[in-house]
């Protein structure tokens, strides 16, 4: 196939051969890219509701900890997370005399990006839950429905109305920062595209490709997020339907 | 010690023209529905309710008045516990809701006890409160199905006979509440309330959020279900209406009951107070 | 610790010995990018809320380019990607521009802030109330006239808040500047760890100066917000 392809000067379909190896690098930025979100998603409900709540144990570590990461680059904090992370493991391992076990980059990349984006997922959620009027949960706590009950029926589906614009942005910048962990060592696209440029002595090339891979991811994303806030937004005069 | 002032205060400040009913009294009357004793509520330094109380019967329409700030809005709201009173005892039908010391000092009823009680005393709110994400059949059918375990063929079949019931066409089940009028989204409420078929239903000042032209829909509503012989407890504004639907009416200022008795007390006022508040009413 | 700042005290703030580095270096790599991305957005900004298609598109495709793809695909571009077409490295001047590690991370840097301050500036420009705009034309100001004394003030004061967000994330984003060899706070961070091993300590102390700068900032901005935004606020009384 490829050398059909190069015997046909169609070199940029299979991208001088180095396709299979942009669609891993692309396999990876995604990959990560999903599981930090899930986990920065989790944190942000978990420290929204933190930051909401009554209890000043709970409130304050949930500010220090938004403030803090918000107020540092993810760089800086990639860098300082990824690179203590094990030598703090290194020291737990040793005090508990296991054996010493390597954490592999693309786990510590995903608790590194979930932890960064917890916090903005965090403050984006907090404002949403506020932004929910406080009469649609009385009338759920007015008809005995549980808290558990409260917050899945009537809780989530409001905020997310509230939350949807900042969630797809965030996640656009989610995306775009795991591009910073080629800098750490993964083999992500960014990677790829750095090493097939080297390669073939054609760095320009291979980048253009990456950005158009990411323009490409950006666009469907927000697709979706256009799709998703009509869907949420069902019920609210002038907007959807 | 506090509370045994307030307590003789209340007492002392009802110009009741009929008997004032004893506290001690409630336990034996087996008519007696619900009853709220002594109930004390407070924000921080200021004290919203001072000892308040009332009895209903079955089939009793009782109306809470007074100015806004005398705390019949909270009164109502602390006896389905969406605000939790700092003193007082709620008994529904001659069981008392158990108040267990909760967490930080706070007095909280047993949560299984506040979720009978919460599925026999429905609530319909000033600001309608309906689930805004929700069609109004699914705003009907969510509490009976999902807290009373309804089947939701059964809870669809309730939906759509209260919705008539109030006056709404078939069609308007599959609409969002923000695409219908104040009254239409009342009636909803109103609606959503039936669906518990609950025992008492607690009114919050039901017309006070509406334009003018839209009260009449709504109150013609409430009276039906005044007429049909069902429990009501309501705050409200509406003195002619109270007049009209109340077998007992309270009138609170600052914390307290002013004075009660029959709608007759709307009529002959006793206390200054309420002669005062009517007669501002008029102007 | 202590050995730490001896050693690299000084290169953390302002210099390393072999010139400007550290907070320094940072601060100065911010303004340059700020000021130049501000006056080149204003222009474009105006560009992409106009009638003219000529005007609109290429502007919009810009903003959608930068702002799709990651800074760091950017910065590789800018300061590896084009120095490996023949074109630039025979042309001279280009050649010399190029070679500048610190030219083509400006460059990045400011074309991408732009593409983000550009989509601030016209959003505001689009919430302006029709009524001002039509208010300055009755009174005979247009063309240009128009645009700079009313159109561009009234934008500028309604967009604080969005700029001031983008002024941090920009900040933080000098931080990519340490790939191409720039002696910035996060450079001098990793030399200081790759020299002692202090690893916690060595970033922790870049993550320290980066907080107090975005502290500053944002302090900065509570400023400006009620010096120049106090219009907005409903009138109390």
């Amino acid at each position: 196939m490829n050398d059909f392809l190069h015997s046909h000067g169609w070199q940029a379909l299979s991208l001088q051969g180095f396709g299979p190896l942009l669609l891993q690098g692309t396999w990876m930025t995604l990959k990560l890219a999903l599981l930090s979100l899930a986990l920065s998603l989790a944190l942000g409900l978990f420290g929204a509701s933190a930051k909401l709540s009554r209890h000043t144990l709970l409130r304050v570590p949930a500010t220090l900890y938004t403030t803090l990461i918000r107020s540092v680059p993810d760089l800086v904090l990639i860098l300082l997370i990824f690179y203590t992370l094990q030598l703090w493991l290194n020291d737990l391992t040793d005090l508990l005399g296991w054996d010493y076990f390597e954490i592999d980059p693309f786990t510590a990349g995903v608790i590194t990006l979930g932890f960064i984006y917890g916090a903005y997922f965090t403050e984006n959620f907090r404002g949403a839950i506020l932004s929910v009027p406080a009469g649609q949960l009385e009338a759920a706590t007015a008809y005995g429905l549980s808290t558990a009950q409260r917050f899945r029926l009537v809780l989530f589906p409001q905020l997310m109305r509230f939350a949807l614009p900042g969630l797809g942005n965030n996640w656009l910048v989610l995306l775009k920062s795991t591009a910073l962990v080629s800098i750490i060592g993964l083999a992500d696209l960014v990677k790829a595209a750095q090493n097939a440029g080297k390669s073939t002595n054609n760095t320009l090339y291979f980048l253009i490709i990456a950005g158009l891979v990411y323009l490409l991811i950006t666009t469907l994303s927000n697709r979706l997020f256009k799709h998703l806030e009509r869907r949420y937004n069902t019920g609210i005069k002038g907007l959807a339907r | 010690m506090t509370t045994t002032v307030h307590a003789l205060a209340t007492a002392e400040h009802t110009h009741s023209s009929r008997p004032t009913p004893r506290i001690a009294s409630i336990g034996a009357d087996a008519t007696v529905k619900l009853s709220v004793a002594d109930l004390h509520k407070r924000y921080g330094e200021h004290e919203v309710l001072k000892g308040v109380s009332l009895q209903a019967r079955k089939g009793d329409v009782i109306s809470l008045i007074g100015a806004s700030g005398s705390g019949k809005s909270t009164m109502l709201r602390c006896i389905n516990f969406l605000e939790q009173p700092d003193a007082g005892v709620i008994t529904l039908d001659n069981q008392t809701i158990e108040m267990r010391q909760g967490r930080a000092g706070a007095r909280a009823p047993h949560p299984a006890q506040l979720q009978n009680l919460r599925t026999r005393l429905a609530m319909v709110f000033q600001h309608f409160n309906l689930w805004s994400h929700m069609t109004v059949l699914e705003n009907i059918c969510m509490a009976p199905r999902r807290v009373l375990g309804v089947s939701s063929q059964e809870a669809e079949a309730r939906a759509r006979k209260y919705l008539d019931k109030v006056g709404l066409p078939a069609r308007a089940a599959d609409q969002y509440p923000a695409f219908l009028s104040g009254g239409q989204q009342q009636r909803v409420a109103i609606a959503r309330a039936l669906a518990m078929e609950p025992e008492i239903i607690l009114f919050d000042e039901p017309t006070s959020a509406l334009d003018p032209e839209l009260v009449g829909e709504v109150l013609k509503v409430i009276q039906t279900l005044a007429e049909e012989g069902r429990t009501m407890l309501m705050v409200t504004h509406e003195m002619g209406f109270a007049r009209q639907v109340s077998s007992q009416v309270l009138f609170l200022h600052q914390g307290r009951v002013e004075e009660q008795g029959s709608a007759e007390i709307l009529d002959q006022p006793q206390s200054e107070r309420l002669q005062q508040f009517l007669s501002n009413r008029l102007k | 610790m202590i050995e730490l700042f001896e050693q690299y005290g000084q290169a953390y703030l302002y210099n390393d010995g072999a010139g400007m580095s550290g907070l320094a270096m940072t601060l100065w790599l911010f303004v340059i990018t700020m000021v130049l991305g501000f006056f080149l957005s204003l222009p474009l900004a105006l560009a992409r809320v106009s009638r003219s298609l000529w005007l609109r598109w290429p502007v919009e495709f810009y903003t959608f380019v930068f702002r799709g793809t990651p800074l760091y695909i950017q910065l590789l571009i800018c300061y590896t990607g084009l120095y490996g077409l023949e074109v630039v490295r025979d042309h001279a001047l280009l050649d010399q521009f190029f070679r500048n590690a610190l030219n083509c991370t400006l460059l990045a840097f400011v074309l991408n802030t732009c593409a983000y301050t550009v989509e601030i500036f016209a959003g505001a420009i689009r919430n302006i109330p029709h009524g001002e705009i039509e208010a300055a034309q009755a009174y005979g100001l247009h063309g240009w006239k128009l645009n700079l004394f009313v159109v561009l003030p009234a934008a500028l004061r309604r967009s604080l808040p969005a700029y001031s967000n983008e002024l941090i994330l920009m900040l933080h984003a000098t931080s990519l500047a340490f790939t191409a060899t720039i002696a910035d706070i996060l450079k001098v961070a990793r030399d200081a760890n790759a020299a002692t091993f202090l690893t916690f300590q060595a970033f922790g102390t870049a993550a320290l100066l980066y907080m107090l700068l975005s502290f500053a900032l944002v302090g900065l901005f509570r400023l400006a917000e009620r010096r120049w935004m106090g219009f907005l606020v409903p009138a109390r009384g």
